[in-house]
Protein backbone atom coordinates (compact mmCIF):
# COMPACT_ATOMS: atom_id res chain seq x y z
CA UNK A 1 0.00 0.00 0.00
CA UNK A 2 0.98 3.62 -0.60
CA UNK A 3 -0.01 7.03 -0.35
CA UNK A 4 -0.16 10.06 -1.99
CA UNK A 5 -0.14 13.56 -0.77
CA UNK A 6 -0.73 16.64 -2.64
CA UNK A 7 1.26 19.59 -1.14
CA UNK A 8 -0.32 22.51 -0.21
CA UNK A 9 2.34 25.47 -0.78
CA UNK A 10 2.50 29.20 -2.51
CA UNK A 11 5.53 28.19 -5.03
CA UNK A 12 7.37 29.32 -2.38
CA UNK A 13 6.72 28.23 0.64
CA UNK A 14 5.35 24.84 1.74
CA UNK A 15 2.21 25.54 4.11
CA UNK A 16 2.54 24.56 7.38
CA UNK A 17 -1.00 22.34 6.92
CA UNK A 18 1.06 19.77 5.05
CA UNK A 19 2.71 18.72 7.98
CA UNK A 20 -0.91 18.00 9.70
CA UNK A 21 -2.12 15.81 6.29
CA UNK A 22 1.42 13.85 6.87
CA UNK A 23 0.26 13.32 10.46
CA UNK A 24 -2.95 11.85 8.81
CA UNK A 25 -1.01 10.00 5.94
CA UNK A 26 1.55 8.37 9.05
CA UNK A 27 -1.78 7.31 10.95
CA UNK A 28 -2.30 4.44 7.88
CA UNK A 29 -0.43 1.71 6.18
CA UNK A 30 2.19 2.43 3.75
CA UNK A 31 5.05 4.75 2.03
CA UNK A 32 3.84 8.24 1.57
CA UNK A 33 4.69 10.08 -1.62
CA UNK A 34 4.34 14.33 -1.11
CA UNK A 35 3.35 15.98 -4.47
CA UNK A 36 4.52 19.11 -5.09
CA UNK A 37 2.89 20.63 -7.93
CA UNK A 38 3.63 24.32 -9.03
CA UNK A 39 5.60 26.28 -10.97
CA UNK A 40 9.12 27.82 -10.26
CA UNK A 41 8.67 25.68 -6.82
CA UNK A 42 12.79 24.51 -6.11
CA UNK A 43 12.41 25.89 -2.99
CA UNK A 44 8.92 24.16 -1.68
CA UNK A 45 10.54 20.84 -3.42
CA UNK A 46 13.40 21.39 -0.98
CA UNK A 47 11.42 22.14 1.64
CA UNK A 48 9.28 18.93 1.14
CA UNK A 49 12.12 16.72 1.05
CA UNK A 50 13.42 17.70 4.50
CA UNK A 51 9.56 16.39 6.13
CA UNK A 52 9.75 13.51 8.35
CA UNK A 53 8.21 10.57 7.33
CA UNK A 54 8.19 11.20 3.38
CA UNK A 55 9.86 8.67 1.45
CA UNK A 56 9.84 10.42 -2.06
CA UNK A 57 9.05 14.13 -3.49
CA UNK A 58 7.59 14.18 -6.70
CA UNK A 59 7.65 17.35 -8.66
CA UNK A 60 5.40 18.74 -11.45
CA UNK A 61 6.48 22.01 -12.30
CA UNK A 62 4.70 23.75 -14.96
CA UNK A 63 3.35 27.12 -15.86
CA UNK A 64 -0.22 24.93 -16.03
CA UNK A 65 0.24 24.41 -11.75
CA UNK A 66 1.14 27.47 -11.07
CA UNK A 67 -2.34 28.35 -9.66
CA UNK A 68 -3.26 24.92 -8.67
CA UNK A 69 -6.30 25.12 -11.07
CA UNK A 70 -8.43 21.95 -10.47
CA UNK A 71 -8.70 20.77 -13.78
CA UNK A 72 -5.16 20.34 -14.66
CA UNK A 73 -3.65 19.39 -11.31
CA UNK A 74 -6.48 16.51 -11.03
CA UNK A 75 -5.64 15.14 -14.33
CA UNK A 76 -2.10 15.05 -13.42
CA UNK A 77 -3.14 13.10 -10.05
CA UNK A 78 -5.41 10.86 -12.35
CA UNK A 79 -2.42 10.20 -14.53
CA UNK A 80 -0.38 9.76 -11.14
CA UNK A 81 -3.04 7.07 -9.00
CA UNK A 82 -2.43 3.83 -10.37
CA UNK A 83 0.10 2.74 -7.22
CA UNK A 84 -1.46 4.39 -4.70
CA UNK A 85 -4.14 2.98 -2.69
CA UNK A 86 -4.97 6.70 -0.87
CA UNK A 87 -4.47 10.09 -2.27
CA UNK A 88 -4.73 13.05 0.55
CA UNK A 89 -4.69 16.73 0.27
CA UNK A 90 -5.58 19.44 3.31
CA UNK A 91 -8.43 20.68 3.85
CA UNK A 92 -8.42 23.99 2.49
CA UNK A 93 -10.05 26.03 -0.40
CA UNK A 94 -7.20 24.31 -2.79
CA UNK A 95 -7.53 20.85 -1.72
CA UNK A 96 -11.55 20.99 -1.29
CA UNK A 97 -11.61 22.13 -5.06
CA UNK A 98 -9.21 19.86 -6.44
CA UNK A 99 -9.61 16.64 -4.57
CA UNK A 100 -13.38 15.53 -5.02
CA UNK A 101 -12.94 16.60 -8.74
CA UNK A 102 -9.80 14.03 -8.79
CA UNK A 103 -12.43 11.02 -7.32
CA UNK A 104 -15.46 11.51 -9.98
CA UNK A 105 -12.46 11.21 -12.85
CA UNK A 106 -11.25 8.10 -10.61
CA UNK A 107 -14.66 6.58 -10.36
CA UNK A 108 -14.74 6.75 -6.89
CA UNK A 109 -16.38 8.75 -3.74
CA UNK A 110 -14.34 11.26 -1.71
CA UNK A 111 -14.27 11.84 1.80
CA UNK A 112 -14.39 15.66 2.97
CA UNK A 113 -12.40 16.72 5.86
CA UNK A 114 -11.75 13.89 7.44
CA UNK A 115 -10.71 14.50 11.59
CA UNK A 116 -9.75 11.04 12.18
CA UNK A 117 -7.92 7.29 11.00
CA UNK A 118 -9.76 4.47 12.70
CA UNK A 119 -8.25 2.20 9.81
CA UNK A 120 -7.46 2.25 6.48
CA UNK A 121 -11.20 2.70 5.42
CA UNK A 122 -12.53 3.65 8.08
CA UNK A 123 -12.68 7.58 9.29
CA UNK A 124 -14.52 10.07 10.95
CA UNK A 125 -15.81 13.45 9.97
CA UNK A 126 -18.42 16.39 11.15
CA UNK A 127 -21.38 16.59 10.17
CA UNK A 128 -23.76 18.96 10.47
CA UNK A 129 -21.61 22.26 11.65
CA UNK A 130 -19.90 19.74 14.00
CA UNK A 131 -23.13 18.95 16.08
CA UNK A 132 -22.60 15.42 15.33
CA UNK A 133 -19.26 13.51 14.25
CA UNK A 134 -20.06 10.66 12.40
CA UNK A 135 -17.76 7.67 11.87
CA UNK A 136 -18.16 6.03 8.18
CA UNK A 137 -16.24 2.99 5.99
CA UNK A 138 -16.10 3.45 2.59
CA UNK A 139 -16.01 0.61 -0.16
CA UNK A 140 -13.69 2.02 -3.07
CA UNK A 141 -10.27 0.63 -4.23
CA UNK A 142 -8.99 4.37 -3.63
CA UNK A 143 -9.35 5.96 -0.92
CA UNK A 144 -9.17 10.03 -1.45
CA UNK A 145 -9.67 12.03 0.84
CA UNK A 146 -9.20 16.11 2.34
CA UNK A 147 -8.11 16.32 5.83
CA UNK A 148 -8.94 18.65 8.37
CA UNK A 149 -5.46 20.13 9.76
CA UNK A 150 -6.06 21.28 12.92
CA UNK A 151 -7.36 17.64 14.17
CA UNK A 152 -4.12 15.83 13.38
CA UNK A 153 -0.51 17.16 14.98
CA UNK A 154 1.83 17.92 12.70
CA UNK A 155 5.12 16.04 11.36
CA UNK A 156 8.65 17.50 11.95
CA UNK A 157 9.40 19.90 9.24
CA UNK A 158 13.00 18.49 9.44
CA UNK A 159 14.71 15.47 10.16
CA UNK A 160 13.50 13.14 6.69
CA UNK A 161 15.49 12.93 3.36
CA UNK A 162 13.45 11.47 0.94
CA UNK A 163 14.53 10.94 -3.10
CA UNK A 164 13.71 13.39 -5.60
CA UNK A 165 11.45 12.72 -8.79
CA UNK A 166 10.58 14.98 -11.84
CA UNK A 167 7.47 14.21 -13.80
CA UNK A 168 7.60 15.96 -17.34
CA UNK A 169 3.38 15.04 -18.07
CA UNK A 170 1.74 18.33 -18.03
CA UNK A 171 -1.65 18.71 -18.59
CA UNK A 172 -3.35 21.84 -19.64
CA UNK A 173 -7.00 22.40 -19.92
CA UNK A 174 -8.30 24.42 -22.56
CA UNK A 175 -11.32 25.52 -21.24
CA UNK A 176 -10.26 27.78 -18.30
CA UNK A 177 -7.50 30.47 -17.08
CA UNK A 178 -6.33 32.06 -14.09
CA UNK A 179 -7.40 36.07 -14.68
CA UNK A 180 -6.02 37.61 -11.44
CA UNK A 181 -6.08 37.52 -7.59
CA UNK A 182 -6.43 39.79 -5.09
CA UNK A 183 -4.71 37.99 -1.78
CA UNK A 184 -4.83 39.69 1.65
CA UNK A 185 -1.07 40.75 3.22
CA UNK A 186 -0.61 40.37 6.34
CA UNK A 187 2.79 39.69 8.98
CA UNK A 188 0.28 38.28 11.32
CA UNK A 189 0.27 34.19 11.08
CA UNK A 190 -1.72 32.04 9.27
CA UNK A 191 -5.27 31.88 11.00
CA UNK A 192 -5.43 28.05 10.48
CA UNK A 193 -1.52 27.78 12.03
CA UNK A 194 -1.84 30.56 14.58
CA UNK A 195 -1.29 28.86 18.61
CA UNK A 196 -3.80 32.36 19.30
CA UNK A 197 -6.73 33.97 17.26
CA UNK A 198 -8.51 36.70 18.49
CA UNK A 199 -11.70 37.04 16.15
CA UNK A 200 -14.14 39.98 15.84
CA UNK A 201 -18.02 40.39 15.18
CA UNK A 202 -21.02 42.29 14.27
CA UNK A 203 -20.49 44.21 17.78
CA UNK A 204 -17.58 45.70 16.50
CA UNK A 205 -19.61 47.96 14.54
CA UNK A 206 -17.55 48.96 11.46
CA UNK A 207 -13.52 47.85 9.76
CA UNK A 208 -12.06 50.73 12.00
CA UNK A 209 -12.91 48.88 14.96
CA UNK A 210 -11.06 46.23 13.86
CA UNK A 211 -7.95 48.02 14.69
CA UNK A 212 -8.46 47.36 18.59
CA UNK A 213 -8.24 43.70 17.79
CA UNK A 214 -4.99 44.25 15.71
CA UNK A 215 -3.57 46.06 18.28
CA UNK A 216 -4.12 43.18 20.70
CA UNK A 217 -3.41 40.20 18.40
CA UNK A 218 0.05 41.85 17.64
CA UNK A 219 0.80 42.11 21.30
CA UNK A 220 0.04 38.60 21.44
CA UNK A 221 1.57 37.26 18.06
CA UNK A 222 -1.97 36.42 17.14
CA UNK A 223 -3.85 35.84 14.00
CA UNK A 224 -7.45 38.07 13.88
CA UNK A 225 -10.55 35.98 12.63
CA UNK A 226 -14.08 37.39 12.05
CA UNK A 227 -17.93 36.11 12.03
CA UNK A 228 -19.71 35.31 9.32
CA UNK A 229 -21.60 39.19 9.99
CA UNK A 230 -18.18 41.09 10.38
CA UNK A 231 -17.26 39.89 6.88
CA UNK A 232 -21.08 40.05 5.06
CA UNK A 233 -21.00 43.68 6.75
CA UNK A 234 -17.52 44.50 4.93
CA UNK A 235 -15.79 45.03 8.14
CA UNK A 236 -13.20 42.49 7.05
CA UNK A 237 -11.94 40.69 3.86
CA UNK A 238 -13.49 37.02 3.72
CA UNK A 239 -10.65 35.21 3.94
CA UNK A 240 -10.67 35.93 7.67
CA UNK A 241 -13.67 33.77 8.34
CA UNK A 242 -14.41 31.18 10.94
CA UNK A 243 -16.94 28.65 10.81
CA UNK A 244 -18.86 26.29 9.26
CA UNK A 245 -18.35 27.42 5.42
CA UNK A 246 -15.35 29.54 6.65
CA UNK A 247 -12.26 28.33 8.67
CA UNK A 248 -11.75 26.06 11.15
CA UNK A 249 -9.66 26.68 13.90
CA UNK A 250 -8.55 25.19 16.83
CA UNK A 251 -5.57 27.23 18.61
CA UNK A 252 -4.16 27.39 22.07
CA UNK A 253 -5.88 30.28 23.17
CA UNK A 254 -9.06 31.72 20.94
CA UNK A 255 -10.75 35.41 22.24
CA UNK A 256 -14.25 36.08 20.74
CA UNK A 257 -14.78 39.70 21.06
CA UNK A 258 -18.62 41.00 20.05
CA UNK A 259 -19.92 37.43 18.99
CA UNK A 260 -22.92 36.06 19.75
CA UNK A 261 -22.02 32.19 19.13
CA UNK A 262 -24.16 31.10 16.24
CA UNK A 263 -23.75 26.96 15.61
CA UNK A 264 -22.18 27.99 12.60
CA UNK A 265 -19.68 29.90 14.38
CA UNK A 266 -18.77 27.61 16.92
CA UNK A 267 -18.66 24.68 14.57
CA UNK A 268 -15.40 26.65 13.50
CA UNK A 269 -13.48 27.03 16.78
CA UNK A 270 -15.31 25.17 19.13
CA UNK A 271 -11.72 22.58 19.37
CA UNK A 272 -9.74 25.20 20.39
CA UNK A 273 -7.77 24.52 24.12
CA UNK A 274 -8.82 27.47 25.53
CA UNK A 275 -11.98 30.04 24.66
CA UNK A 276 -12.73 33.39 25.90
CA UNK A 277 -15.75 35.31 25.08
CA UNK A 278 -15.81 39.50 25.73
CA UNK A 279 -19.64 40.22 25.02
CA UNK A 280 -21.97 42.70 26.78
CA UNK A 281 -25.06 40.41 26.93
CA UNK A 282 -24.77 37.81 29.23
CA UNK A 283 -27.32 35.80 28.05
CA UNK A 284 -24.93 35.26 24.58
CA UNK A 285 -24.74 31.66 23.38
CA UNK A 286 -20.78 32.07 23.18
CA UNK A 287 -21.02 32.04 26.82
CA UNK A 288 -21.93 28.14 26.69
CA UNK A 289 -18.54 26.83 25.23
CA UNK A 290 -16.16 29.84 26.65
CA UNK A 291 -13.62 28.58 29.68
CA UNK A 292 -13.33 32.25 30.63
CA UNK A 293 -16.13 34.85 30.28
CA UNK A 294 -16.41 38.53 30.41
CA UNK A 295 -19.80 40.58 30.83
CA UNK A 296 -18.35 44.05 29.51
CA UNK A 297 -18.70 46.76 26.80
CA UNK A 298 -15.86 45.54 24.25
CA UNK A 299 -14.62 48.88 24.03
CA UNK A 300 -13.30 49.18 27.39
CA UNK A 301 -12.64 46.14 27.90
CA UNK A 302 -10.29 45.44 24.47
CA UNK A 303 -8.03 49.19 25.52
CA UNK A 304 -7.65 47.78 28.88
CA UNK A 305 -6.59 44.05 27.88
CA UNK A 306 -3.87 45.58 25.29
CA UNK A 307 -2.92 47.86 28.27
CA UNK A 308 -2.49 44.95 30.22
CA UNK A 309 -0.34 42.49 28.41
CA UNK B 1 -28.58 30.34 -22.82
CA UNK B 2 -30.67 27.68 -20.05
CA UNK B 3 -29.50 27.41 -16.69
CA UNK B 4 -29.11 24.18 -14.67
CA UNK B 5 -29.28 24.39 -10.58
CA UNK B 6 -29.14 21.66 -8.52
CA UNK B 7 -31.02 22.01 -5.36
CA UNK B 8 -31.34 19.73 -2.29
CA UNK B 9 -33.65 19.82 0.94
CA UNK B 10 -32.07 20.06 4.03
CA UNK B 11 -32.60 21.01 7.83
CA UNK B 12 -33.44 24.57 8.56
CA UNK B 13 -29.93 26.33 9.67
CA UNK B 14 -31.79 27.45 12.20
CA UNK B 15 -32.09 23.81 14.23
CA UNK B 16 -29.21 22.82 16.02
CA UNK B 17 -29.61 18.73 15.56
CA UNK B 18 -29.07 15.86 17.77
CA UNK B 19 -27.77 12.02 18.24
CA UNK B 20 -30.29 9.98 18.13
CA UNK B 21 -30.04 8.00 22.07
CA UNK B 22 -29.07 4.45 19.89
CA UNK B 23 -26.12 6.54 17.80
CA UNK B 24 -27.49 5.34 14.51
CA UNK B 25 -27.84 8.77 13.17
CA UNK B 26 -29.41 11.85 13.58
CA UNK B 27 -32.52 12.89 14.67
CA UNK B 28 -34.28 14.32 11.95
CA UNK B 29 -38.01 13.41 12.97
CA UNK B 30 -40.31 16.81 13.24
CA UNK B 31 -37.15 18.78 12.54
CA UNK B 32 -37.76 22.01 10.51
CA UNK B 33 -36.67 21.30 6.41
CA UNK B 34 -35.96 23.35 3.93
CA UNK B 35 -33.60 24.35 0.94
CA UNK B 36 -29.82 24.26 1.21
CA UNK B 37 -29.32 27.69 1.62
CA UNK B 38 -26.57 27.66 -0.57
CA UNK B 39 -28.74 26.00 -3.17
CA UNK B 40 -30.89 29.02 -2.31
CA UNK B 41 -28.20 31.72 -3.32
CA UNK B 42 -27.47 29.36 -6.76
CA UNK B 43 -31.45 29.88 -7.92
CA UNK B 44 -31.19 33.89 -6.68
CA UNK B 45 -28.08 33.91 -9.15
CA UNK B 46 -30.12 32.08 -11.97
CA UNK B 47 -33.33 34.28 -11.41
CA UNK B 48 -30.48 37.32 -11.74
CA UNK B 49 -29.02 36.27 -14.56
CA UNK B 50 -32.97 35.40 -16.58
CA UNK B 51 -33.56 39.15 -15.25
CA UNK B 52 -30.60 40.72 -17.09
CA UNK B 53 -31.28 38.82 -20.23
CA UNK B 54 -28.35 36.43 -20.12
CA UNK B 55 -30.46 33.26 -19.29
CA UNK B 56 -33.55 32.21 -20.75
CA UNK B 57 -34.90 29.33 -18.65
CA UNK B 58 -34.04 28.34 -15.53
CA UNK B 59 -34.43 24.69 -14.82
CA UNK B 60 -34.26 23.17 -11.14
CA UNK B 61 -32.87 19.54 -10.19
CA UNK B 62 -33.60 17.88 -6.68
CA UNK B 63 -32.50 14.31 -6.46
CA UNK B 64 -34.51 12.81 -3.24
CA UNK B 65 -37.77 11.30 -2.07
CA UNK B 66 -41.13 13.28 -2.96
CA UNK B 67 -40.50 15.47 0.21
CA UNK B 68 -37.98 17.28 -1.92
CA UNK B 69 -40.82 18.59 -4.38
CA UNK B 70 -41.41 21.28 -1.10
CA UNK B 71 -38.02 22.80 -2.02
CA UNK B 72 -38.18 22.25 -5.70
CA UNK B 73 -41.92 24.58 -5.53
CA UNK B 74 -39.63 26.98 -3.65
CA UNK B 75 -37.13 27.07 -6.45
CA UNK B 76 -39.97 27.42 -8.76
CA UNK B 77 -41.60 30.54 -6.44
CA UNK B 78 -38.16 32.30 -6.38
CA UNK B 79 -38.18 32.44 -10.25
CA UNK B 80 -37.30 28.82 -11.72
CA UNK B 81 -39.40 27.56 -15.01
CA UNK B 82 -39.58 23.96 -14.10
CA UNK B 83 -38.33 21.28 -11.95
CA UNK B 84 -37.15 17.54 -12.23
CA UNK B 85 -36.96 15.65 -8.96
CA UNK B 86 -34.83 12.26 -9.66
CA UNK B 87 -36.81 9.78 -7.47
CA UNK B 88 -34.07 7.65 -5.45
CA UNK B 89 -34.94 5.38 -2.43
CA UNK B 90 -32.69 5.45 -0.25
CA UNK B 91 -29.51 7.79 -0.20
CA UNK B 92 -26.83 7.55 -2.60
CA UNK B 93 -23.56 8.06 -2.51
CA UNK B 94 -22.08 11.51 -3.47
CA UNK B 95 -20.49 9.66 -6.34
CA UNK B 96 -24.29 8.23 -7.58
CA UNK B 97 -25.49 11.90 -7.10
CA UNK B 98 -23.13 13.47 -9.53
CA UNK B 99 -24.26 10.74 -12.40
CA UNK B 100 -27.41 11.49 -11.72
CA UNK B 101 -26.84 15.15 -12.23
CA UNK B 102 -24.43 14.50 -15.10
CA UNK B 103 -27.26 12.43 -17.01
CA UNK B 104 -29.84 15.80 -16.21
CA UNK B 105 -27.47 17.75 -17.97
CA UNK B 106 -26.81 16.06 -20.71
CA UNK B 107 -29.77 15.95 -21.41
CA UNK B 108 -30.84 19.28 -20.81
CA UNK B 109 -27.50 20.72 -22.37
CA UNK B 110 -27.47 24.09 -19.78
CA UNK B 111 -25.02 26.54 -20.37
CA UNK B 112 -24.40 26.96 -16.94
CA UNK B 113 -24.59 24.73 -13.83
CA UNK B 114 -25.18 26.48 -10.77
CA UNK B 115 -24.81 24.43 -7.16
CA UNK B 116 -24.17 25.28 -3.51
CA UNK B 117 -20.54 25.06 -2.20
CA UNK B 118 -21.87 22.57 0.44
CA UNK B 119 -24.93 21.09 2.04
CA UNK B 120 -24.88 22.13 5.38
CA UNK B 121 -26.36 18.84 6.61
CA UNK B 122 -23.56 16.62 5.64
CA UNK B 123 -20.74 19.57 4.99
CA UNK B 124 -19.39 17.61 1.77
CA UNK B 125 -17.95 20.29 -0.18
CA UNK B 126 -17.99 17.84 -3.38
CA UNK B 127 -21.14 17.52 -5.58
CA UNK B 128 -20.28 20.80 -7.92
CA UNK B 129 -16.57 19.50 -8.20
CA UNK B 130 -17.27 15.93 -9.27
CA UNK B 131 -20.26 16.88 -11.69
CA UNK B 132 -17.88 18.97 -13.24
CA UNK B 133 -15.39 16.21 -14.07
CA UNK B 134 -18.13 14.18 -15.22
CA UNK B 135 -18.80 16.22 -17.55
CA UNK B 136 -15.38 17.30 -18.58
CA UNK B 137 -16.64 20.78 -18.18
CA UNK B 138 -14.47 23.77 -16.14
CA UNK B 139 -15.66 24.48 -12.88
CA UNK B 140 -15.55 27.57 -10.41
CA UNK B 141 -16.16 26.84 -6.55
CA UNK B 142 -16.82 28.89 -3.86
CA UNK B 143 -17.66 32.00 -6.48
CA UNK B 144 -18.88 35.18 -4.66
CA UNK B 145 -18.71 36.99 -8.37
CA UNK B 146 -20.17 36.06 -11.88
CA UNK B 147 -20.51 37.87 -14.78
CA UNK B 148 -20.51 36.97 -18.46
CA UNK B 149 -18.00 38.28 -20.65
CA UNK B 150 -19.11 37.43 -24.34
CA UNK B 151 -18.82 33.37 -24.66
CA UNK B 152 -16.67 32.56 -21.38
CA UNK B 153 -17.50 33.27 -17.39
CA UNK B 154 -15.19 35.65 -15.08
CA UNK B 155 -15.99 33.73 -11.71
CA UNK B 156 -14.08 35.71 -8.85
CA UNK B 157 -14.06 32.85 -6.03
CA UNK B 158 -13.59 32.73 -2.50
CA UNK B 159 -10.44 30.74 -1.39
CA UNK B 160 -8.10 30.86 1.45
CA UNK B 161 -5.73 33.62 1.17
CA UNK B 162 -8.53 36.47 -0.13
CA UNK B 163 -9.98 35.91 -3.81
CA UNK B 164 -9.06 34.25 -7.41
CA UNK B 165 -11.22 35.55 -10.29
CA UNK B 166 -11.26 32.85 -13.42
CA UNK B 167 -11.87 33.23 -16.41
CA UNK B 168 -14.15 29.45 -18.16
CA UNK B 169 -15.27 28.25 -21.04
CA UNK B 170 -19.07 27.64 -21.21
CA UNK B 171 -20.86 25.35 -20.52
CA UNK B 172 -19.10 25.78 -17.04
CA UNK B 173 -20.22 24.65 -13.48
CA UNK B 174 -20.36 26.97 -10.67
CA UNK B 175 -20.94 26.28 -6.83
CA UNK B 176 -22.21 29.56 -4.73
CA UNK B 177 -20.43 30.90 -1.50
CA UNK B 178 -22.41 32.77 1.18
CA UNK B 179 -21.77 36.50 -0.33
CA UNK B 180 -22.36 35.44 -4.26
CA UNK B 181 -26.05 37.42 -3.48
CA UNK B 182 -28.55 37.74 -0.97
CA UNK B 183 -31.54 35.68 -2.27
CA UNK B 184 -34.41 37.41 -2.16
CA UNK B 185 -38.27 36.14 -0.42
CA UNK B 186 -40.90 34.19 -2.27
CA UNK B 187 -44.04 36.75 -2.89
CA UNK B 188 -47.67 35.44 -2.22
CA UNK B 189 -48.76 35.93 -5.70
CA UNK B 190 -44.92 33.78 -7.15
CA UNK B 191 -45.86 30.58 -4.21
CA UNK B 192 -49.48 30.49 -6.16
CA UNK B 193 -47.86 30.52 -9.82
CA UNK B 194 -45.66 28.20 -8.69
CA UNK B 195 -47.94 25.48 -7.96
CA UNK B 196 -48.68 25.65 -11.75
CA UNK B 197 -45.01 25.18 -12.87
CA UNK B 198 -44.09 22.10 -14.56
CA UNK B 199 -42.58 19.49 -11.90
CA UNK B 200 -41.02 16.31 -13.62
CA UNK B 201 -40.45 13.38 -12.16
CA UNK B 202 -37.59 10.68 -13.66
CA UNK B 203 -36.30 7.44 -11.87
CA UNK B 204 -32.42 6.44 -11.71
CA UNK B 205 -33.71 3.91 -14.29
CA UNK B 206 -34.78 6.37 -16.36
CA UNK B 207 -31.31 7.95 -16.57
CA UNK B 208 -29.72 4.74 -16.87
CA UNK B 209 -27.90 5.22 -13.33
CA UNK B 210 -26.98 2.45 -11.36
CA UNK B 211 -27.05 4.09 -7.90
CA UNK B 212 -24.43 2.84 -5.32
CA UNK B 213 -24.07 3.26 -1.15
CA UNK B 214 -20.22 2.79 -0.62
CA UNK B 215 -19.90 5.49 1.97
CA UNK B 216 -21.06 3.30 5.03
CA UNK B 217 -22.22 5.46 8.34
CA UNK B 218 -21.24 3.40 10.63
CA UNK B 219 -22.49 5.54 13.90
CA UNK B 220 -22.57 8.58 14.87
CA UNK B 221 -21.35 10.73 18.24
CA UNK B 222 -22.32 14.03 19.83
CA UNK B 223 -19.26 15.89 20.14
CA UNK B 224 -17.33 16.28 22.76
CA UNK B 225 -19.07 18.40 24.83
CA UNK B 226 -17.64 21.79 26.24
CA UNK B 227 -18.94 22.83 29.77
CA UNK B 228 -19.46 26.24 30.22
CA UNK B 229 -16.09 28.05 32.07
CA UNK B 230 -16.01 30.74 34.95
CA UNK B 231 -17.17 34.38 34.39
CA UNK B 232 -14.50 37.13 35.39
CA UNK B 233 -15.42 40.17 37.11
CA UNK B 234 -12.44 42.26 34.84
CA UNK B 235 -9.65 42.25 32.54
CA UNK B 236 -7.26 42.21 35.40
CA UNK B 237 -8.69 39.31 36.22
CA UNK B 238 -8.97 38.13 33.04
CA UNK B 239 -5.35 38.43 31.94
CA UNK B 240 -4.49 36.95 35.43
CA UNK B 241 -6.39 33.76 34.79
CA UNK B 242 -5.04 33.25 31.04
CA UNK B 243 -1.71 33.80 32.73
CA UNK B 244 -1.44 31.69 35.23
CA UNK B 245 -3.99 29.22 35.40
CA UNK B 246 -4.93 28.27 31.40
CA UNK B 247 -1.09 29.04 31.02
CA UNK B 248 -1.85 30.23 27.51
CA UNK B 249 -0.06 33.86 27.45
CA UNK B 250 3.22 34.71 28.68
C1 LIG C 1 -25.46 28.69 5.59
C2 LIG C 1 -24.89 29.55 6.65
C3 LIG C 1 -23.55 29.46 6.94
C4 LIG C 1 -22.97 30.26 7.93
N1 LIG C 1 -21.64 30.14 8.15
C5 LIG C 1 -21.07 30.89 9.12
C6 LIG C 1 -19.67 30.79 9.41
O1 LIG C 1 -18.93 30.03 8.78
N2 LIG C 1 -19.16 31.59 10.39
C7 LIG C 1 -19.94 32.46 11.11
O2 LIG C 1 -19.40 33.15 11.98
N3 LIG C 1 -21.24 32.57 10.84
C8 LIG C 1 -21.82 31.82 9.86
N4 LIG C 1 -23.16 31.99 9.59
C9 LIG C 1 -23.89 33.10 10.25
C10 LIG C 1 -24.35 32.80 11.66
O3 LIG C 1 -25.59 32.14 11.62
C11 LIG C 1 -24.50 34.13 12.45
O4 LIG C 1 -25.40 34.97 11.78
C12 LIG C 1 -23.20 34.90 12.65
O5 LIG C 1 -22.19 34.03 13.15
C13 LIG C 1 -23.40 36.05 13.62
O6 LIG C 1 -22.24 36.83 13.73
P1 LIG C 1 -21.96 37.73 15.02
O7 LIG C 1 -21.91 36.87 16.22
O8 LIG C 1 -20.78 38.58 14.73
O9 LIG C 1 -23.21 38.72 15.01
P2 LIG C 1 -24.43 38.83 16.02
O10 LIG C 1 -25.13 37.56 16.15
O11 LIG C 1 -25.18 40.03 15.60
O12 LIG C 1 -23.74 39.11 17.43
C14 LIG C 1 -23.08 40.29 17.77
C15 LIG C 1 -22.72 40.18 19.24
O13 LIG C 1 -21.96 41.32 19.62
C16 LIG C 1 -22.36 41.71 20.93
N5 LIG C 1 -22.03 43.14 21.07
C17 LIG C 1 -22.55 44.18 20.40
N6 LIG C 1 -21.98 45.34 20.79
C18 LIG C 1 -21.08 45.02 21.76
C19 LIG C 1 -20.19 45.78 22.57
N7 LIG C 1 -20.09 47.10 22.43
N8 LIG C 1 -19.42 45.13 23.46
C20 LIG C 1 -19.51 43.77 23.61
N9 LIG C 1 -20.35 43.01 22.86
C21 LIG C 1 -21.12 43.63 21.95
C22 LIG C 1 -23.83 41.44 21.00
O14 LIG C 1 -24.26 41.26 22.34
C23 LIG C 1 -23.94 40.14 20.17
O15 LIG C 1 -23.86 38.99 21.01
C24 LIG C 1 -23.75 31.18 8.62
C25 LIG C 1 -25.12 31.27 8.36
C26 LIG C 1 -25.69 30.46 7.38
C27 LIG C 1 -27.14 30.58 7.10
N1 LIG D 1 -29.52 15.24 -3.57
C1 LIG D 1 -29.17 16.34 -4.25
N2 LIG D 1 -30.00 16.83 -5.21
C2 LIG D 1 -29.65 17.94 -5.90
N3 LIG D 1 -28.54 18.63 -5.69
C3 LIG D 1 -27.68 18.19 -4.76
C4 LIG D 1 -27.95 17.03 -3.99
N4 LIG D 1 -26.91 16.85 -3.14
C5 LIG D 1 -26.05 17.87 -3.36
N5 LIG D 1 -26.52 18.68 -4.33
C6 LIG D 1 -25.90 19.93 -4.85
O1 LIG D 1 -24.53 19.96 -4.49
C7 LIG D 1 -24.26 21.06 -3.63
C8 LIG D 1 -23.13 20.73 -2.69
O2 LIG D 1 -23.47 19.63 -1.90
P1 LIG D 1 -22.42 18.72 -1.14
O3 LIG D 1 -21.34 18.39 -2.10
O4 LIG D 1 -23.21 17.53 -0.71
O5 LIG D 1 -21.92 19.50 0.04
C9 LIG D 1 -25.59 21.40 -3.00
O6 LIG D 1 -25.63 22.74 -2.55
C10 LIG D 1 -26.53 21.15 -4.18
O7 LIG D 1 -26.48 22.23 -5.10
Amino acid sequence: MSILVLAEHDNQQLKPVTLNVLAAAKQLSGDVTLLVAGHNCAAVTEQAAKVEGVSQVWIADAPAYEHHLAENVSALLVDLAEPFTHLLAASTTTGKNILPRTAALLGVNPLTDILAVESDKCFKRAIYAGNAIATVEIDEAKVLMTVRGTAFDPVAAEGGSATIKTLDSVFQNADISFSHEALAESDRPELTAASIVVSGGRGLGNGENFNLLYQVADKLGAAVGASRAAVDAGYVPNDMQVGQTGKMVAPELYIAVGISGAIQHLAGMKDSKVIVAINKDEEAPIFQVADYGLVADLFEAVPELQNSL
Amino acid sequence: MKILVAVKRVIDYNVKVRVKADRSDVDLANVKMALNPFCEIAVEEAVRLKEQGVASEIVVVSIGQKSCEEQLRTALALGADRAIRVDVENAPDALSIARLLAKVAEQEQPGLILLGKQSIDSDNNQTGQMLAALLNRPQATFASEVKLDGDSLVVTREVDGGLQTLKLNLPAVVTTDLRLNEPRYASLPNIMKAKKKPLEVKSSADLGVEVTAKVKLMSVEPPAERSAGIKVGSVAELVDKLRNEAKVIA
